[in-house]
């Protein structure tokens, strides 16, 4: 599903990871300046790794060897960031067409309704971005990403900018997005117990190199 | 109330025109360098940011004389538009649209560049990672987000048009009903024994439209703040 191998030099801090995985989560972890959203940002394509190549889904998308770069708009991922990144000159059912339209894709309703279902989003179409939460935010920030229709979605800490109440109101969302969307996904916390609920797999990074690679019982 | 006289109104009426026109050319123009002066860092970018301000600072007169050397019929520019696209700018009201668009170039540019620079970047990275190709992303997210910023410039620019008179006259001289705009008119009714009180006519209509200008354009500028924060 998703191979990394790439490097990575930014100012003093260098990057080497190497991973592959078939995982249908994997869970990126690590301290803050491990890395993690540096790699991130090289799978979906906004970084350009020194060296290396990453493939998603069997396409290389990057191969410095052959001078392979697709550029982000042409990957088909999805990113949720931490701070959700909602279009403020759009309402919400307007930030969630917008992948659709971008790819030119027809419109789905069914899979609309079942986004918009899963995420409990439907009371917030006509709302602009600036009269919501920061948890109704993030479900947004989910629900455009899946309908765009990627085939890896990329979580950067998703989670990291809300308070701990509204962190157990967002999990089980994110629980079911991962028995129910069917998008495989790379999920990048620093939180053990937030990886342990969703992870199916785990690449442990510090200082910009991968320590560990294996299931969640490596997060001990 | 105002006894406005139809000579008064073709120089009303011409200014306006001259003044849309210009700014309507020049405002694809403008959003394209600010975008660049905004965005790009290119070798020569500080000339090119001290050109677009020259109108500013340079006497009229001269930006007036470069445009008469370039855009008349003899002129490098001017023969050639005249000879192959039949396009003749000088002592037309064209010319005085070129004029106007030149003076009020820079400030056309200048709100639309800062609006342009205040809009989130992780905005337009999040619109790639959704599949939106650059020029998607510009005309989806970039140009929306600055609009009200496009908006004041083109306000600023229009009211700026609409008052030229050093670069028009000395390009475009001052024919009444083909060149003559409020400026150049009232610049010839002082100069004329009895024209103080239609002078002071379209001195009043002058001030009339600056002001709404500038009102407009400082409403505009306050949609932009609201905007950007989602509102």
């Amino acid at each position: 599903m998703l191979r990394v191998d790439v490097e990575k030099q930014l100012g003093e801090f260098s990057l080497s990871a190497s991973f592959s995985s078939e995982g249908r989560v994997i869970g990126l972890f690590g301290a803050s300046g491990a890395g993690k959203s540096s790699l991130v940002n090289m799978i979906a394509g906004l970084l350009r790794p020194d060296r290396g190549s990453i493939v998603i889904d069997g396409e290389t998308v990057d191969d410095t060897a052959s001078g392979i770069h697709v550029p982000t708009w042409r990957r088909r991922i999805g990113y949720v960031f931490q701070d959700a990144r909602l279009f403020p000159h759009l309402n919400v059912a307007q930030n969630l067409d917008y992948g659709r339209r971008m790819n030119g894709h027809a419109p789905d309703p069914a899979q609309h309704r079942r986004v918009v279902d899963l995420l409990d989003i439907g009371a917030l179409l006509d709302r602009r971005p600036g009269k919501l939460s920061g948890g109704e935010r993030q479900r947004v920030a989910l629900g455009r990403a899946l309908l765009s229709k990627p085939r890896l979605l990329l979580l950067d800490e998703p989670l990291g900018a809300l308070d701990e109440g509204r962190k157990l109101e967002i999990l089980p969302y994110l629980v079911r997005l991962r028995d129910e969307a069917n998008v495989p996904m790379v999920y990048v916390s620093h939180d053990v117990a937030e990886l342990r609920q969703l992870a199916t797999q785990i690449v442990m990074l510090k200082q910009g190199r991968v320590t560990s690679f294996g299931g969640v019982k490596v997060l001990t | 109330m105002l006894d406005i006289s139809p000579a008064e109104w073709t120089a009303i009426l011409l200014s306006l025109r001259v003044a849309v026109i210009a700014t309507l050319v020049a405002t694809p123009f403008g959003i394209a360098l600010a975008w660049l002066l905004a965005r790009k860092d290119f070798w020569g970018k500080p000339v090119l940011d001290a050109v677009v301000h020259l109108p500013l600072v340079l006497p009229p007169v001269v930006t007036g004389y470069l445009l008469l050397l370039t855009f008349g019929r003899r002129g490098l520019v001017g023969g050639f538009l005249a000879d192959h696209l039949g396009i003749v700018f000088a002592f037309r009201w064209t010319g005085a649209a070129l004029a106007c668009g030149v003076m009020s170039f820079p400030l056309l540019v200048r709100p639309i560049r800062l609006s342009i620079e205040a809009i989130d970047r992780r905005l337009e990275q999040a619109a790639e990672t959704l599949g939106a190709a650059p020029y998607k992303v510009f005309f989806t997210v970039t140009l929306p987000l600055a609009l009200p910023g496009v908006l004041a410039g083109m306000v600023l620019g229009f009211a700026k048009a609409i008052g030229e008179f050093g670069a028009t006259i000395t390009f475009v001289s001052n024919i009444p009903g083909e060149t003559q705009t409020i400026s150049s008119a009232i610049y010839s009714l002082i100069q004329t024994p009895d024209g103080d009180a239609a002078a002071g006519r379209l001195v009043i209509v002058s001030i009339v439209l600056a002001l709404g200008a500038l009102i407009s354009a400082e409403w505009f500028a306050r949609r932009a703040t609201a905007r950007l924060h989602g509102n």
